[in-house]
C-alpha cells in the first residue's frame, strides 16, 4: 500500500536563483505547474473528443439528426405540395448539403477534431439533444453549470472532512500503536474496496427506510423552504447521508495508510534524536513527523479525492443528489450525447483543477520549493 | 518452491488472511459450480426469459427461508399440472363422444397472509366445439365457492384476481382475499382460514378426440432460495452466474493493469531519457482523463459487452500513480551489481528487462493484485448500476440496477438488494483481506507494523 505513496508532482525542476523571494519561486513553481497542466488539459480533451468521435458516432448521430429534420421540415412546407416526390428529395438533399457545410461535417476529421477542440475548450460545448436545464434553456453549458455547484458542495464537504478526519485518527493512531482502536482500523481497513454509492445504499436502507430520520435522497425538501435558514437546515438534513457514503468508504483506507506511514516515518534517526532531546511529543509529532511527511500525504490524498470525483457520479445517482454526475447519467438515459461528451470534459478540467489546488498547497508545504532546492 | 511454502505459513499467521483465503477459495468453488451447473447459454436464456419460462413464478416473492424467522408466515408458491400427474385427473366418457373431465387438488394452506394469485393455465385440442369448464373452491370449513364457468380456447389462461364477477359474487374487491379470508373474521382486516383448500374443476369435451390439460398455479409470497424479482425470474441464476463473471472481470482486469504497468515501468526505468519522460507524461495526461465518464461514454456510444468494458478499463488504468511506485523501485533495482554483471557479460536490453528486472518485483505485485480484484468487482457492479452492464449476462450488479430501478429500497424488497450486496461485500473484503495480509508479508518496510 505505501509504496503507492509517490508523488503526483514532477520533481520541482526551477533551479535555484539566490536571493529570489520565498513568493516569488512559489509562485514560479506555480506558473510553471499551471502551464504544464494546461497542455495536459488540453491532451486530456482531445484524446476524449477522439474516443467520443472514433468511428465518426458523433458525425453520425449529427448527420441523422440534420437529415430527419431537414426532411420533416421540406415535408411540412406547404410550398412544397405539390411537387413530385423526386423533386422533393432533391430539395431535401441540398438542404442536407448546405447544412453539413455550414456546421463544418464535410471537412476532414483531423481538422474537425481541432475545431470541436477549441469548442470544448472554450466550453462552447452545443446544445443538448433531448435535456434541458431548469430555465428551459438547451445549451449544454447551462445544463452542466447550473449543476456543478451541488457537486462541488458535496465533494467539497466530504473530502475536507475525510482529509482532516484521517490526518488526525491516524495521527492519534500512530501515538497509541498496538492499541484496540488501532487493530479495529486495521480490521476495518479492507472495507474500503467497496465504492461509495455501495454503502450509500446500505445507509439509505438503515437511515431513511428502516429508521425514517434522514430523507431518501434529493437536495432539498420539497416544496423547499422559503427562508434561507430553513433552506440550508433542509440542505445540511440531505447532504449527510450522501457525504458519510463517500467518507465512509475512503476514511478507513487513509487512516491505515497514513498511520503506516506515521509509524515508518517515527522511526526515522532525527524522530529518536528529538526524543532523547526531551522535546514534547506534541513537537515530536508536528515538527519531526507530520512535516516531513505532509507533501507525501497531499499528494497521496490528490490521488484519493480523483479517484472520488469520477466516482462520485454514481454516489449523486444512488441519492438522486442534483449534481453533474446525476446529470451524467440521466444524460446516459436519453442518449444525449452533447451532454455526455461535455460532462466528461468538464470532469477534465474539474481533475485538473484539483490538481492545481493540491499542486498549489503542495508548494506551500514542501520546503523544498520554497527554498527553491529540488535535484 | 521453499519460497512458496515459507510465504504460505507466513499467510496461516494472519486470522484475516486465512478468512480471505477461505472466502476466495469458496468464492472461486462458487463460481466453478454456476459454470458446470447452468451452462453459460442457459443461463443467458433463462435470463431473458420472460413470462413464457418464469410464469410459475410470483413477482417480488421474497426467499422462503424469510418464514423461518418470522412470525407471521408467508404462502409458498406452487405449481401443479395433469399432464405430470402433479393432480389427479379423471376421465368418464359419456354419450355421443363427450366425456366428462374431473380435475382435483388439495393443498394445505397454513399461512398467516393471503397468496398473490391463483392462476389456471388450460391446454385443449378440439376441432369445433370448445371443452366447458366449471370451477369450484372447497374451503375447508366445508363451504362450496362458485369460481367460473366458461368455454375453454385452445391456450387459455384464467386469473382468479382478475375475475371481475367472482369479486363481485365474493362481495370483496379482491378475489384472491374472498376466497381465502376467514368467514367469521374481521372484514376490515381480513385474516386467511387456515386449513385444507380444494381445487375441483368439471370440464366436459364435446368431441371423439378433443383433450384437456389442466395447470393450476399459485404465486405466493415467497419463492425459492432467493426470492424472484419485477420479471419472476428466479434470483438464484443471476446469483450464482454472477460469480464467474465477477471472478473473470476482476481477475483479467487487475492482472492485466498490474502486469501491464509493471512492464511500461520497468522499460521506462531502464532506457530512461525520452522513453521514461513519455511514460511520465502519458501518466499525467491520465490523471486528468475522468476515467467513469470515459467508461460511461464508451458504454453508451460503442458498446456495453463487458469485454469491451473490461479492455478499456484495463488501458485506462495502466498509466496510474503505480506506475511511479514501480518506477521508484526499478531504478533502484537497476543499479544493482547483478544487473550491471548482465549488462557486462552482453545481455540484450529485453532480456534484461523481463528476466532481470520484473521477476525482482513480483513479490510486490502480487498484494496490489489480489487487493485490486475487488475494486474491479465493484467497478462490474458500479456500471451496471447506472444501466451500462453487460446487455445479455446476469450479474449482481444487474440486480441490483434492477432491485434500484423499480424502487426496492422505498417499496421494502430487502433482500433483492441485499442478496447481490452480500455476496459483492463478502467477495470483496475476502480479495481485499488476502491482498492486506499479503501486503504485509511481501512487503518489507511494513514488517512488524
Amino acid at each position: 500500500m505505501t509504496s503507492e505513496i509517490q508523488t503526483i508532482s514532477p520533481a520541482i525542476q526551477t533551479k535555484p536563483k539566490s536571493g529570489s523571494s520565498t513568493f516569488s519561486r512559489v509562485f514560479r513553481y506555480f506558473l510553471l505547474r499551471l502551464i504544464t497542466l494546461f497542455v495536459t488539459v488540453v491532451i486530456g480533451v482531445y484524446l476524449t473528443i477522439l474516443i467520443a468521435n472514433m468511428g465518426g458516432h458523433v458525425d453520425n448521430i449529427m448527420r441523422s439528426e440534420i437529415r430527419e429534420f431537414i426532411n420533416a421540415q421540406v415535408t411540412a412546407n406547404p410550398a412544397n405540395r405539390d411537387l413530385l416526390p423526386e423533386k422533393r428529395k432533391e430539395i431535401a438533399e441540398k438542404l442536407i448539403a448546405a447544412k453539413e457545410k455550414q456546421l463544418g461535417l464535410n471537412t476532414p476529421f483531423a481538422i474537425r477534431s481541432f475545431r470541436y477542440l477549441t469548442n470544448a475548450l472554450s466550453l462552447k460545448l452545443g446544445r443538448s439533444l433531448i435535456m434541458t436545464s431548469d430555465n428551459g434553456s438547451k445549451t449544454v453549458r447551462l445544463i452542466i453549470l447550473e449543476r456543478l455547484p451541488a457537486t462541488l458542495l458535496l465533494m467539497g464537504s466530504s473530502n475536507l472532512f475525510l482529509f482532516f478526519a484521517s490526518l488526525f485518527w491516524a495521527l492519534t493512531l500512530s501515538r497509541n500503536y498496538g492499541s484496540f482502536w488501532d487493530k479495529l482500523v486495521i480490521a476495518l481497513s479492507p472495507t474500503s474496496a467497496a465504492p461509495p454509492w455501495f454503502y450509500g445504499i446500505f445507509f439509505i436502507l438503515i437511515f431513511a427506510a428502516a429508521f425514517r430520520i434522514l430523507p431518501f435522497g434529493g437536495m432539498v425538501d420539497a416544496p423547499p423552504p422559503d427562508d434561507t435558514i430553513g433552506y440550508s437546515l433542509s440542505v445540511l438534513e440531505h447532504l449527510i447521508l450522501p457525504a458519510s457514503a463517500l467518507i465512509f468508504s475512503s476514511l478507513f483506507i487513509s487512516i491505515y495508510n497514513w498511520r503506516t506511514f506515521f509509524l515508518i516515518y517515527s522511526s526515522e534517526d532525527y524522530v529518536e534524536l528529538a526524543k532523547a532531546k526531551g522535546l514534547t511529543a506534541r513537537d515530536i509529532e508536528r515538527g519531526y513527523i507530520l512535516r516531513p511527511t505532509l507533501p507525501t500525504i497531499i499528494t497521496n490524498f490528490a490521488l484519493l479525492v480523483i479517484g472520488l470525483w469520477t466516482g462520485a457520479i454514481f454516489t449523486e445517482t444512488v441519492f438522486l443528489w442534483p449534481g453533474l454526475g446525476r446529470t451524467l447519467f440521466q444524460a446516459i438515459g436519453f442518449f444525449d450525447t452533447p451532454v455526455i461528451v461535455g460532462s466528461t470534459i468538464i470532469y477534465a478540467y474539474l481533475l485538473a483543477i484539483t490538481v492545481l489546488l493540491l499542486d498549489f498547497v503542495y508548494a506551500l508545504v514542501d520546503p523544498r520549493v520554497k527554498a527553491g532546492g529540488g535535484n | 518452491m521453499n519460497a512458496i511454502k515459507k510465504s504460505f505459513r507466513e499467510i496461516l499467521q494472519y486470522p484475516s488472511a486465512i478468512a480471505g483465503l477461505v472466502v476466495v477459495v469458496l468464492f472461486i468453488a462458487v463460481a466453478v459450480y454456476a459454470m458446470i451447473a447452468i451452462p453459460y447459454n442457459e443461463a443467458i436464456t433463462l435470463w431473458r426469459s420472460g413470462e413464457d419460462v418464469w410464469y410459475r413464478n410470483p413477482k417480488y416473492a421474497s426467499p422462503a427461508w424469510f418464514n423461518l424467522f418470522s412470525r407471521k408466515k408467508l404462502p409458498e408458491s406452487f405449481a401443479v399440472n395433469t399432464m405430470d400427474g402433479g393432480m389427479e385427473k379423471t376421465v368418464v366418457p359419456g354419450d355421443q363422444d363427450t366425456s366428462t373431465i374431473s380435475v382435483n387438488y388439495k393443498f394445505n394452506y397454513s399461512y398467516d397472509s393471503f397468496p398473490q394469485e391463483l392462476l389456471l393455465y388450460f391446454d385443449s385440442t378440439f376441432v369445433e366445439k370448445q371443452p366447458f369448464v366449471s370451477i369450484l373452491m372447497i374451503a375447508p370449513d366445508g363451504r362450496e365457492i362458485r369460481i367460473a364457468d366458461f368455454g375453454v380456447d385452445a391456450k387459455q389462461t384464467y386469473r382468479f384476481s382478475q375475475d371481475e364477477k367472482l369479486a363481485r359474487r365474493l362481495k370483496n374487491t379482491d378475489a384472491i382475499i374472498g376466497i381465502f379470508a376467514d368467514p367469521a373474521g374481521d372484514t376490515a382486516s381480513p385474516v386467511p382460514l387456515k386449513g385444507e383448500y380444494q381445487l375441483a374443476l368439471t370440464g366436459v369435451t364435446f368431441e371423439k378426440d378433443a383433450k384437456l390439460e389442466v395447470e393450476f398455479v399459485m404465486h405466493g409470497q415467497v419463492y425459492g432460495l432467493a426470492g424472484t424479482d419485477h420479471a419472476r425470474r428466479d434470483l438464484v441464476v443471476p446469483l450464482l452466474w454472477g460469480a464467474p463473471v465477477a471472478l473473470a472481470f476482476g481477475l483479467i482486469a487487475s492482472l492485466g493493469t498490474s502486469v501491464l504497468t509493471m512492464i511500461i515501468a520497468a522499460v521506462g526505468a531502464w532506457y530512461g531519457n525520452w522513453v521514461d519522460e513519455l511514460i511520465q507524461r502519458i501518466t499525467e495526461v491520465n490523471l486528468v482523463l475522468p476515467f467513469f465518464a470515459i467508461l460511461i461514454m464508451i458504454g453508451t456510444l460503442y458498446s456495453r459487452s463487458i469485454w469491451v468494458i473490461l479492455g478499456s478499463t484495463i488501458l485506462l488504468n495502466i498509466f496510474t500513480g503505480a506506475i511511479k511506485g514501480y518506477r521508484a523501485i526499478f531504478l533502484q533495482i537497476k543499479e544493482s551489481p547483478y544487473i550491471e554483471a548482465a549488462h557486462a557479460y552482453g545481455a540484450t536490453n529485453l532480456r534484461i528487462v523481463f528476466v532481470y528486472l520484473i521477476p525482482r518485483m513480483i513479490p510486490l505485485l502480487i498484494p496490489g493484485l489480489v487487493s485490486s480484484v475487488p475494486t474491479f468487482v465493484f467497478l462490474e457492479a458500479t456500471l451496471a448500476v447506472v444501466g451500462l452492464g453487460d446487455p445479455v449476462l446476469p450479474t449482481w450488479g444487474k440486480i441490483i440496477e434492477d432491485a434500484n430501478s423499480n424502487g426496492a429500497l422505498y417499496k421494502g424488497y430487502y433482500y433483492w438488494i441485499l442478496e447481490p450486496s452480500a455476496l459483492l461485500m463478502v467477495t470483496g473484503l475476502g480479495f481485499a483481506m488476502l491482498g492486506f495480509a499479503l501486503d504485509r508479508i511481501f512487503n518489507p518496510r511494513l514488517r512488524g507494523v
